[in-house]
């Protein structure tokens, strides 16, 4: 049984037939569109490698069937930048030195986009770390990963301040 | 992974009439979908039931009862401010569980249907009663740190893995099902159940039965003021439980009104010991009333292995769960939810 999908990947449209119900988003997005920035590491969600924004919330994409995001608005790694503009995110990590090896640094960039949304943890170092958790840095650069989401939400949170001003 | 037929109901009767043996109903997807990759689970349907209306809301009803749709996902019911406020250690325990990421897809629902996180269960392979019924368990006598102390048999030794159900299970909630015979409602009490010789047979849900949504009856607000969750694991964050503890007490002119009091991660369902809550009523908190409440709740704890330490890390678990209830609810959540650690005002 083939199952028709409409999804938006990074703003724009796809159409895809999934000849077989079994296949991730992580998959759909490395070996059907051409995506590979999300990256694979246990596939069974304990490392976040894979984390993407489903409608805004950061999610296993391993885990999530890719049937199950008909008419949903994804966004990988390779949708935060714009042109040669990183993220914030994405500079924070380079200026903090957020990784070693640099695998799982599309998950925890990803990651770290969906806490800063979710408000939650602000700019505190102890509520980073607990709110980056599903996330598993195997080189432990944990330090520099904590320092550069403090540092992006605290930029984030200036550049709101002052486009409300 | 096994081949599935996918199915997208729009109603839950339409869900319920595509369920046939062999199906199963998909949620958030973050326990079945990894069972199915490991091969412990290899359903022939999936029914996918996020899209069924009417199932993702936090309703304060006429009787003062709070109604949680099935289809509500962990991090927002963690994260709404007046739930929170309502039910405080029953958003410390979701906030103790898993990854944000998990909590952001699973539902509350499937919190309660998911499975055991016994290595031999879950690994597709080993010999498991729960899985196979009748094949044997190699958990006995494997490792068992994780495995039950409380209410286990020879078939099973193996723990309810939710850090939400504990709370829930001391605070007296309600479960809504919908299934091919109408809708009914368990107590939480009836809803997990003890291995016996069926452990296969994981809750009161009957073939095709799902989750509606869960109830906390309106007296359950009243533990607000003093309640909290408290989780021993290996790490501090995105770990399963060693135990758990859920506490609430009502507190009146310097004596407990009331008390509740669950545990984690010992059995195969929360435990939960009426006669460890009834001794706390009338008297001053203490700490020495609390390690009485908590050794009654320990009442005929038996290692199933290697584990006799859980008895009484279990104990002190409960005990230091109610001093910190009995200490009061933080103002706001604490950046460790439910840990031993980062929390010195309420050590």
């Amino acid at each position: 049984m083939s199952h028709s999908i409409s999804l938006t990947v990074n703003g724009a449209r796809h159409d895809v037939t999934l000849e077989d119900a079994r296949v991730t988003l992580l998959d759909l997005l490395r070996e059907r569109l051409q995506m590979p920035g999300t990256k694979k590491g246990c596939d069974r969600g304990q490392c976040g490698a894979c984390t993407v924004l489903v409608d805004g919330r950061r999610v296993n994409s391993c885990l999530t069937l890719a049937v199950t995001v008909d008419d949903s608005d994804i966004v990988t790694i390779e949708g935060l930048a714009e042109g040669d503009s990183l993220h914030p995110v994405q500079t924070a990590f380079i200026e903090h030195d957020g990784f070693q090896c640099g695998y799982c640094t599309p998950g925890q960039i990803m990651s770290a986009v969906g806490l800063i949304a979710e408000g939650h943890a602000g700019d505190d170092l102890e509520r980073i770390r607990e709110g980056m958790s599903g996330n598993i840095c195997r080189c432990s650069a944990y330090k520099g990963i904590a320092e550069a989401v403090q540092d992006a939400a605290r930029r984030m949170a200036a550049d709101e301040e002052r486009k409300s001003a | 992974m096994r081949a599935f037929d996918y199915t997208r109901p729009a109603s839950i009767e339409e869900a319920v009439a595509a369920w046939t043996p062999g199906a199963a109903y998909l949620g958030g997807g973050t326990n079945l979908v990894d069972l199915m990759k490991t091969g412990a689970m290899g359903p022939a349907k999936l029914i996918d039931l996020t899209c069924l209306p009417g199932l993702d809301a936090i309703e304060v009803k006429g009787d003062g009862s709070t109604r949680i749709g099935a289809l509500v996902r962990n991090s927002d019911l963690a994260h709404n401010r007046d739930f929170a406020a309502r039910f405080p250690m029953v958003a410390e325990a979701i906030l103790a569980g898993a990854s944000a990421q998990l909590r952001n897809a699973a539902t509350v629902g499937g919190n309660l249907v998911q499975h055991t996180r016994c290595p031999f269960f879950q690994d597709g392979i080993s010999a498991c009663n729960r899985r196979d019924p009748g094949i044997g368990c190699d958990a006995i006598g494997g490792d068992t740190g994780s495995m039950a102390v409380l209410g286990w048999s020879q078939s099973c030794i193996a723990t309810h893995p939710s850090d939400f159900a504990v709370p829930l299970a001391a605070l007296d909630a309600v479960i809504e099902i919908a299934g091919p015979n109408g809708s009914r409602e368990v107590p939480m009490a009836e809803f997990h159940r003890l291995p016996g010789d069926t452990p296969e047979k994981e809750t009161a849900l009957e073939p095709g039965e799902i989750v509606t949504a869960i109830r906390l009856p309106a007296e359950a607000a009243a533990f607000a003021a003093h309640s909290r969750y408290l989780k021993l694991r290996e790490r501090t964050s995105f770990a399963f439980a060693l135990v758990s503890a859920a506490a609430a007490l009502v507190i009146e002119d310097g004596r407990i009104a009331a008390a509740r009091l669950a545990l984690g991660a010992v059995a195969a369902k929360p435990w939960r010991v009426a006669g460890a809550e009834a001794l706390m009523v009338g008297e001053p908190p203490s700490p020495e009333l609390f390690a009485r409440a908590a050794t009654a709740a320990m009442e005929g704890a038996m290692p199933s292995g290697d584990n006799a330490h859980k008895i009484e890390l279990a104990r002190r678990t409960a005990a230091r769960a109610l001093a910190r209830a009995a200490a009061g609810t933080p103002a706001e959540m604490p950046a460790l939810p439910a840990s031993v650690f980062g929390d010195p005002a309420h050590a």
